[in-house]
């Protein structure tokens, strides 16, 4: 049996479909690629040796123990309740400074909390001392 | 006098070019995301309600701290007195410099506070928490 030769009919590439296949690689890449932004709490920390004089009145101090317990000037308060006593004792006196201070041992997570708080109550004058044994 | 019909006007968008358009596009993409440059320490981060976004990528220095009390800049360990110096230089070098503190959510808040303490010292006092958002 012989074989029919086969006529050449021109040597194209189809591209008519290249557009889908790059918009295609496109949308891959755009979804693939995640962009971590950072998030987080911001704070300003206090420059090295500066020392402002504070009349006792305005500063309420906020102490975390290593068991995450939190003592608000005198009270022990829980740190969901931290965000409403707070909002009450900023709204009475506006210049108020939280001062935090925590053990050494107490755990990042629990001063996150803290601050967090804060930050829900609307404090803008929060300082951060030392931690003390 | 009488107006003649066009009638050869081909309405067809021209799609031949639409390829090395969307190229154009994903090379675009492709060059400007940038990707991780460091991957740090393992951390479990904190989650907070209230938290901001940092501004720019290009002013933001990491600092990871492990549980196991790892300090960590660039992929290199450091020692909490040896973050003065690092920190100073860069301070100096972009004043607009935020620390970024991926801390670990079961470290102790004596490392946190010692890195606070050498962040004072070389003058960089812009400070972000990092943290997940909690769902509220």
């Amino acid at each position: 049996m012989a074989k029919k030769k086969r006529r050449f009919k021109g040597g194209e590439i189809p591209t008519a479909s290249m557009a889908d296949i790059a918009f295609l690689l496109l949308i891959f890449f755009l979804v693939t690629t995640t962009i971590d932004m950072d998030k987080g709490l911001g704070i300003v920390l206090p420059a090295e040796g500066e020392q402002v004089e504070v009349s006792s009145k305005n500063i309420l101090n906020c102490l975390i123990n290593s068991t995450g317990q939190v003592l608000l000037g005198d009270e022990p308060t829980k740190i969901s309740d931290i965000n409403r006593v707070i909002r009450q004792k900023i709204q009475a006196n506006n210049k108020l400074i939280i001062s935090v201070k925590s053990h050494e041992k107490t755990k990042y997570k629990d001063y996150i909390a803290v601050i967090d708080q804060l930050k829900m109550a609307n404090a803008t004058r929060i300082s951060i001392a030392e931690t003390q044994l | 006098m009488k107006f003649e019909k066009r009638t050869r006007l081909s309405s067809d968008i021209p799609t031949a070019s639409m390829p090395d358009i969307i190229f154009m596009l994903l090379i675009f993409f492709m060059v400007t995301t940038v990707l991780r440059e460091f991957s740090g320490l393992p951390v479990n981060l904190p989650k907070a309600v209230r938290i901001e976004k940092l501004s720019s990528k290009n002013h933001t220095s990491h600092i990871w701290v492990s549980k196991e009390g790892l300090v960590s800049i660039e992929d290199k360990l450091y020692k909490t007195e040896d973050i003065r110096h690092i920190m100073y230089e860069r301070r100096a070098a972009d004043p607009q410099l935020v620390v970024s503190l991926k801390a670990d959510e079961q470290s102790r808040m004596k490392l946190i506070s010692g890195i606070h303490n050498e962040l004072r010292k070389a003058d960089a006092l812009a400070l972000n928490y990092a943290t997940l958002q909690a769902v509220d």
